[in-house]
């Protein structure tokens, strides 16, 4: 997996969450990453605002790994800046 | 010149028995760990069976008004969600117990956004010359409303009351916006904190506005202390640093329409600073008011 969603969605987990980048990867569970629910709330806000796309409570709930995180986000249509 | 409102006293009612996280969840499938990570919140106070609201209401007002000085007040304003009874209303017991029989008595029921409209009511009461002087209690005994076996919020309350005495002047303006949207029935903790974090910054913001201030020009901002979390969030959002923000959520839990005055005086302000208060909570409701922290005779 690799996709421009993919990188933002990378660089709002370092910036916003201080997650270290060597262990992103699109198998890595927001478990492994050390982020809660209440921090997977955060991410879906950050999300919303740089993708535009919005990610309902009930499937925030769901998302167990980023690459789950990353295809919803892609499903959903979203897209980064430059692109489109 | 228009009336403007002057903070005089502050003073607060803490019920002395505290308990914390793990006395709290006895029974209940949750522990301190996950109540301090999700909430930042390590012990709160309750009171004992025989305290009511209007108990609690009347120690503050008191203390606030030794803070101002003595003397008398012409209305009483009691921000509570949970009122000694539906009728007459706690404000009218917590005015004749502090010896203000004839003093108009309001209660105001916003949740924990209590304070905040109660700011706004008592700056219209004011600025109206409805009254010249009066106090804004902000009371809460919200522990016996919570389900012992609802983990979701048996540990988040607290109980507590805060109270100013306010009068009419010229003094810094104060200002204040405030909306109310009535549309959700359940305590949705996801849902909660987005909205939360959302609308306490544009709510600030507003307020901030019409006081012709930045919000990153505030000293300091003394919000509704239901979750640190989401006090972080905010501040974070604001890119203003979290030291900005007391915190008293720790010891005190959330204690509703109590928990903006309880902070103010956990860490008073210094005279002078620029202070933003802003809140949120059930209804939603939201609002925020700006003041310049005055020098208080005594407290």
């Amino acid at each position: 997996m690799s996709s421009s969603v993919y990188d933002r969605v990378t660089s709002i987990l370092v910036d916003n969450f201080g997650v270290d980048s060597a262990a992103v990867s699109p198998e890595a569970t927001f478990e492994d990453l050390d982020l809660d629910s209440l921090d997977l709330v955060e991410f879906a806000l950050a999300a919303e605002e740089e993708l535009g796309v919005r990610i309902e409570d009930e499937e925030a709930e769901g998302l167990e790994t980023l690459g789950a995180a990353v295809k919803l986000l892609e499903d959903k249509g979203a897209t980064v800046g430059g692109e489109g | 010149m228009s009336i403007t409102s002057v903070l005089e006293g502050l003073g607060t009612a803490l019920p002395p028995r505290r308990l914390t996280n793990e006395e709290m969840a006895r029974g209940l499938d949750t522990d301190d760990e996950w109540i301090r990570t999700r909430t930042g919140i390590t012990a709160r106070h309750v009171a004992e069976d025989d305290v009511a609201t209007g108990d609690l209401a009347v120690d503050a007002g008191a203390a606030a008004l030794k803070s101002a000085g003595g003397g008398t007040v012409d209305a009483v304003v009691v921000a509570t969600t949970t009122p000694d009874q539906l009728c007459p209303n706690t404000a009218s017991g917590v005015a004749e117990r502090l010896g203000f029989t004839g003093a108009a008595a309001i209660d105001l029921n916003v949740a924990c956004t209590g304070f905040v409209y109660g700011l706004a009511t008592a700056a219209g009461l004011l600025a109206t010359a409805t009254s010249e002087r009066l106090l804004l209690i902000g009371a809460e005994t919200m522990v016996r409303f919570t389900n012992p076996y609802d983990r979701t919020t048996r540990v988040l309350f607290g109980d507590g009351a805060g109270a100013v005495a306010l009068r009419a002047g010229r003094g810094p303006p104060s200002h204040s916006d405030y909306t109310y949207e009535d549309s959700f029935l359940r305590m949705e903790g996801r849902e909660v904190y987005r909205h939360a974090v959302h609308r306490m910054i544009a709510s600030l913001t507003a307020a901030c506005e019409r006081s012709g201030l930045a919000v990153t020009d505030l000293d300091r901002v003394v919000a509704h202390q239901a979750n640190a979390r989401i006090l972080e969030a905010v501040a974070g959002r604001l890119g203003m640093p979290v030291s900005k923000f007391p915190m008293t959520v720790a010891e005190h839990g959330n204690t509703s329409a109590a928990s903006i005055p309880l902070a103010l005086a956990a860490e008073p302000p210094t005279p002078g600073e620029r202070v933003g208060l802003v809140a949120f909570g059930g209804g939603f409701a939201w609002g925020a008011a700006t003041l310049v922290w005055p020098q208080l005779s005594q407290g």
